[in-house]
């Protein structure tokens, strides 16, 4: 087979740096977002009213005079939902209009359809609504001193903390907090309903999760699953804020669509997208960690508490994730993890990129340097000092049970130190702190070790549908979204190799709920994992339908007949793809298949907290450097390098683009990113004038990115690649810990410094206010 | 008057047909004409992925340069040459060289912002001079108004490189004489009325005329670039009934350099005023490349930042610290009053509703003193002040302070100096220690507020320690006390 000896002569197999699909169209402004597409002449667009208060009851609502405003088609309130009212994931509890009670600033309250937004805008404004206002939680402190949860506490233990602490040579303790993170998606939530025959709806919505949409529209609607289809051709960007989020919309633009019978846009503008869906959980951390004179971890006690938000959407989930991420590369012998899912009268926090993983990891990272201010030692000595075994030892279990079989954390980070010098740069960086009086410059090299599979375990399935037509061209649909991270080009690439013709035979097509159905979100970085494999299996179906034929037909044995290079070998036959194809079509050979794939060898059970959540992992590091400014608490990070692991990548082009972005998304959220609520629960940072993500001009002057080499993923996933959508955000840690170095360098360099994130210019300067009055 | 608002777009001649005079030019190109390219990602001029070229005649050749469309009042355009992204490709129908390097360097991932880079990426590729030495830098500022959260900006960074470096080569330049003789051909130097259901807006040419209207209607709208006044309309739903474009009216295009002063119209942008402030104020033009990002720069004004009475506004404080005066213009004269005396209060300015700023005159410092300008915010690029400064010093023969200005934004409900301070500092030895002990008196001359941007506590920290920072590049110790962008602060020789 062609596999072995990969990559292969067809053009746009898989290993190939192939551009994104849809490049030509992106640059051309010919590719077509939900708001692009053409509508109908009568069709209407939707403003959603919002609640103005954090927590209050609703005593009365009269819409008649927005309903009596001409230019109105349509006013819907919760009373108005011929379904259930409900939008949420899992829980039900995340009513699509607010009934009876609010419960964060910017809750949709009611949803009004006219013309054009702008009029059904204006005309909301006339609802008289009358409002009791009620104590509101608004931030972590407070839901913990009220104990306001959205699911109950976890805990997550292993081995005997308590003695562990007390027998330490060592022990500290410290408390941070860590803000979270608006999407900031350059295209905002958005979805266009369709009416159609027999009170059906087709919606084409901005969606990570096709079907779920599908799901809760049809609930919404109170009809079956299959009056709703839903389609997704390409995202504006998405990073976890359309998993859940796109639901809303959707379901209101098809109730609005099914009430009027025309067509109907819900899309918010910028400041109600970020005033009304949920953001990246911010978290409070306090620990107790003992250690010995190596900085080697004996004992970690950590109480992690989130900000779920007024309901769970998928806290319980993100909140696993974290406590799962404590241990990044290290192993913690006796470990003890409290973990509270908070519920505070603010907006429901949701996915985004890591889910929780980064938050998880920020606490170890920020213990072990404490360990090495508090030691002296080098913080690269005190990782490599904890860093889990071999497999096969016994400092190769995690916390919840799972055995680290595929560790390479200590080789990258080996490999990384030697290609960035870390070491002379150390040095070159304590020379010039000791002669900088108003610069400081900070290094950080932090690894990371992420879990690859939906810890929901039943999640880790997929489908894919592929047609090969009379002429040798093929369609190719599977239930990944594309939202710009390149799962399309990376799932036809795989289909190309697979089939072994060139990729340019094969239409990528929008994702569909009436083509491949109950489709799990495109989430956890499992795109491609779990696409590229049912991709794979459909392929592999037709495949092997057309090798039983030719076998038949050119009597020959299965194992003469080859596919390579757009050919098929039969024995002492040569046949091309399309005259196999045409052949077995004419001798009434089946050339659609649908594929599905599931995650072998994982289990989970959530009960106890313990099993195999995770097929395998992701590694990679880097090293920043950054420097700052301590008149003003400015910062810079002036250079990068990174070494990361992507197995054997089935497109170098798009993975390093992932590593690329992650990186700068997570910088931002460590950095000048900053949700800034006031003391009534409103998001004051609700746009990109007053919320800032990173700029050209602060990517790194230099950045140094590499794949790891010759590493292909131990496990069989798709070709042996490795995910890659998240684990690189968890790279930008090394940007916070070198901020936090750098200040250190302005006490006495034992002191940790008080630093939250994000390290906002303010942050920093109060943190060097506080380490230059402790030394 | 003409009533009809006429521009090029993509090369051909289009006449605006019943749309509204505040409709932005985005939703005009999605709604109206159909053309989807450009994206609306955020409405107020901070993402760039609504991006357009706008061409103009300048020294009898094309100029382009990028704007946000999605603030931009449609009868704006009246008279220039629009180029969206739909118009890029060669006439075989290959890509642009912009486009094609997007494409090579793996510049998009999901797409929706790339039209917008796409444009200002085009304006680069457009730009006069020497194309040899576009450095990161120089990209860095082309496309810092561009926001992009999927990249990571290294592949767009690359593709701007590779296809920038080089002279220009397109249909743009291959058709630039028809291009030239189509716009000189929309007779857009008389004067424009284009009204529209109850709605007028006037785009007058000349001072007096300006004057005339302003006394007719005065409850008007005064446009300049729209970056703020778009917002009016985008983000607080206001309905404008008379708008007065001033950016047509010649003597607000005005610069004129003296041996006493130079003098801005109201109506320069800060593109335009940005070349003669980096010869001769070299701070005050690095502050001033901070000033939002090159799309609105290109269309914000000088004197829009002074007019909307903004306590963050960046360069009153520099202005006021230079000791600027403005003088306003109505039917009945000429008025001149100190910038310093013109923030009253929080949302009050002294300026009649008949009259509008028409020129900001800066005296010449004397021959020796230094100023120096710093501006803090959360994102070096296309970010507003939490605080921002401004000191111009005069140091006599034995280091002691002659004069000294020192004036702020962000302090206090409008830009105001901080005379405690000089005071503590006029006819001191300028040395670390009066420095120290004057900057304590910060806390008389300013009670900040905390929000968004900061605290009072980080924002009166901070301002007392730009002055140490000030006092530091004073004595030579430049390169060392910035993390972004260079400064020189001596003006003229000693």
């Amino acid at each position: 087979m062609a596999s072995a000896d990969l990559p292969s002569n067809i053009s746009g197999g898989v290993r190939r740096p192939l551009r994104h699909d849809s490049a030509h169209k992106h640059v051309s402004g010919e590719a077509l977002y939900v708001d692009d597409i053409a509508i109908p002449a009568d069709a209407l667009e939707v403003y959603i009213a919002v609640s103005p208060y954090a927590h209050a009851r609703i005593d009365s609502m009269d819409l008649s005079a927005v309903l009596a405003d001409p230019d109105v088609t349509a006013v819907i309130s919760a009373a108005d939902i011929p379904g259930t009212n409900d939008i949420s994931p899992v829980f039900g509890d995340d009513p699509m209009l607010a009934d009876k009670l609010v419960e964060y600033v910017g809750q949709p309250v009611f949803a009004v359809a006219a013309g054009n937004r702008d009029a059904a805008q204006r005309a909301a404004d006339n609802a008289i609504i009358k409002y009791t206002e009620l104590p509101a939680i608004l931030n972590i402190k407070a839901a913990l001193a009220a104990e306001s949860y959205v699911v109950k506490p976890r805990i997550l233990k292993r081995g005997n903390v308590r003695p562990a602490l007390s027998d330490a040579p060592y022990r500290i303790s410290d408390s941070f907090y860590m803000g979270g993170q608006e999407h900031f998606y350059l295209e905002s939530q958005a979805a266009l309903a369709l009416p159609r025959e027999d009170g059906d709806v087709l919606v084409h919505s901005s969606s990570q999760h096709p079907s779920e949409v599908q799901h809760l529209v049809a609930k919404i609607l109170g009809r079956a699953d299959n009056a709703v289809t839903v389609k997704v051709r390409r995202m504006g960007g998405a990073f976890g804020g359309k998993e859940t989020q796109a639901a809303g919309y959707a379901a209101i633009a098809a109730l609005m669509a099914v009430k009027t019978g025309r067509a109907v846009k819900a899309i918010p503008d910028r400041d109600d997208d970020m005033q009304t869906t949920g953001k990246r959980h911010d978290f409070l951390v306090e620990y107790d960690v003992g250690f010995n004179q190596d900085g080697r971890i004996l004992g970690l006690d950590v109480m992690l508490a989130s900000r779920c938000g007024r309901s769970v959407d998928l806290s319980h989930a993100v909140n696993d994730r974290a406590v799962f991420h404590v241990d990044n590369a290290y192993f913690l012998e006796h470990v003890h993890i409290r973990n509270y899912r908070c519920k505070t009268h603010t907006v429901s926090n949701t996915a985004f990129r890591g889910f929780g993983g980064p938050q998880g990891m920020m606490v170890i990272e920020h213990v072990l340097d404490h360990i090495a201010l508090a030691t002296g030692l080098d913080p690269l000595q005190v990782r490599q000092c904890n860093f889990y075994g071999d497999g096969k030892d016994n400092r190769s279990t995690t916390p919840y049970g799972m055995t680290v079989e595929d560790n390479i954390a200590p080789e990258i980070v080996t490999a990384l130190t030697e290609t960035s010098g870390y070491h002379q740069r150390r040095d070159e960086l304590k020379k010039f702190n000791s002669v900088n009086r108003y610069l400081k410059k900070g290094l950080a090299l932090t690894p990371v070790k992420f879990g690859i599979s939906f810890t929901t375990t039943f999640l880790n399935q997929a489908g894919a549908l592929v047609h090969i037509y009379t002429d040798g061209s093929i369609h190719l649909n599977h239930g990944g979204t594309e939202m710009g991270q390149g799962l399309f080009i990376k799932v036809a690439q795989v289909v190309a190799e697979t089939l072994q013709v060139d990729i340019d035979r094969i239409k990528i097509s929008a994702t569909s709920t009436d083509k491949v159905p109950n489709t799990s979100a495109t989430a956890a970085s499992s795109g491609s994992d779990l696409n590229g494999k049912a991709a794979q299996n459909a392929a592999l179906t037709i495949k092997q339908r057309l090798i039983e034929f030719a076998a038949k037909q050119y009597a020959v044995t299965a194992d003469k007949i080859v596919f390579e290079n757009n050919k098929v070998f039969i024995g002492e036959h040569q046949l091309s793809f399309d005259a196999l194809v045409k052949e077995a079509y004419l001798a009434r050979i089946s050339l659609s298949a649908s594929g599905y794939y599931r995650t072998p060898k994982i289990n989970y059970d959530a009960e106890t907290g313990q099993g195999r959540p995770f097929y395998y992992f992701s590694y990679g590091a880097a090293l920043s450097e950054v420097v700052i400014d301590t008149l003003t608490g400015e910062s810079r990070v002036e250079r990068v390098d990174i070494l990361h692991d992507v197995g054997h990548s089935l497109n170098p082009a798009i993975d390093l683009g992932q590593i690329e972005g992650g990186f700068i998304q997570g910088m931002g959220w460590l950095t000048c990113e900053e949700l800034f609520w006031n003391d009534s629960g409103k998001l004051m940072t609700h746009a990109p004038s007053t919320y800032k993500i990173p700029t050209a001009g602060d990517r790194p002057l230099h950045f140094n990115m590499e794949l790891l080499a010759d590493s292909p993923n131990r496990e069989q996933a798709i070709f042996r690649s490795k995910a890659v959508g998240e684990p690189p955000l968890m790279l930008a840690i090394s940007v916070f810990r070198a901020i936090s170095d750098a200040i250190a360098a302005c006490g006495d360099s034992h002191t940790m410094p008080k630093l939250d994130a994000p390290a906002t210019p303010e942050r920093i300067l109060h943190a060097i206010n506080t380490q230059r009055e402790s030394a | 008057m003409r009533g009809q608002v006429r521009f090029l777009l993509n090369g051909e001649m289009h006449t605006v047909r019943d749309a509204s005079p505040t409709l932005t030019v985005l939703r005009y190109l999605r709604e109206n004409l159909g053309l989807c390219g450009s994206k609306e990602g955020c409405a107020e001029g901070d993402c760039g992925a609504c991006t357009i070229a706008q061409g103009e005649i300048h020294n009898g050749r094309m100029r382009y340069r990028a704007i946000n469309s999605c603030i931009q009042f449609l009868p704006t355009l009246d008279g220039k040459s629009i180029v969206t992204v739909e118009a890029l490709k060669n006439t075989d129908g290959s890509l642009h060289p912009v486009q094609q390097a997007m494409v090579d360097k793996h510049g998009s991932q999901c797409g929706f912002c790339t039209p917008g880079f796409v444009m200002s990426l085009f304006t680069l590729y457009h730009r006069a001079g020497d194309h040899s030495n576009i450095d990161r830098l120089t990209v860095n500022d082309a496309i810092a108004g561009n926001l992009c959260r999927c990249t990571g900006y290294g592949p767009i960074i690359e593709a701007a490189q590779s296809s920038c470096s080089e002279q220009p080569d397109d249909w743009f330049t291959s058709s630039e004489a028809q291009l030239i003789e189509a716009l000189s051909a929309l007779d857009s130097d008389q004067s424009l009325l284009y009204e529209h259901a109850g709605q007028r807006f006037f785009a007058p040419h000349s001072l007096a005329e300006l004057n005339k209207l302003t006394a007719q209607y005065p409850d008007a709208s005064i446009l300049a670039g729209g970056t703020d006044a778009g917002l009016w309309v985008t983000k607080f739903k206001r309905q404008l009934d008379t708008v007065i474009y001033i950016a047509n009216v010649a003597e607000l295009q005005q610069i004129e350099v003296s041996s006493e002063q130079f003098s801005l119209g109201a109506g320069v942008t800060y593109t335009d005023a940005l070349e003669v402030l980096s010869e001769h104020f070299p701070d005050f033009a690095e502050m001033t490349r901070r000033i939002g990002a090159e799309q609105v720069r290109n269309a914000g004004t000088i004197g829009g930042n002074i007019a909307n009475g903004s306590p963050i506004g960046d360069t009153p404080p520099v202005l006021i610290a230079l000791g600027a005066r403005l003088i306003l213009s109505s039917c009945n004269g000429n008025r001149e009053i100190a910038l310093e005396d013109f923030f009253i209060d929080y949302g009050k300015q002294d300026l009649r509703s008949d009259e509008v700023v028409a020129q900001i005159v800066i005296p010449k410092p004397a021959v020796g003193s230094q100023l120096f300008c710093y501006k803090i915010s959360k994102r070096f690029d296309q970010d507003i002040s939490a605080v921002c400064a401004a000191f111009l010093i005069e140091l006599d023969n034995q280091g002691v302070a002659r004069s000294f200005k020192a004036a702020f934004g962000g302090m206090a409900g409008i830009p105001a100096r901080a005379k405690h301070l000089e005071q503590a500092l006029l006819g001191q030895p300028w040395n670390e220690q009066t420095i120290s002990s004057a900057a304590t008196q910060l806390k008389l001359d300013f009670n900040p507020l905390s929000d968004l941007r900061a605290s009072a506590e980080y924002r009166l920290q901070v301002a007392g320690n730009l002055l140490t920072k000030c006092y530091l590049e004073s004595t030579g110790e430049v390169g060392n006390t910035r993390l972004f962008g260079s400064s020189r602060h001596s003006y003229g020789k000693r």
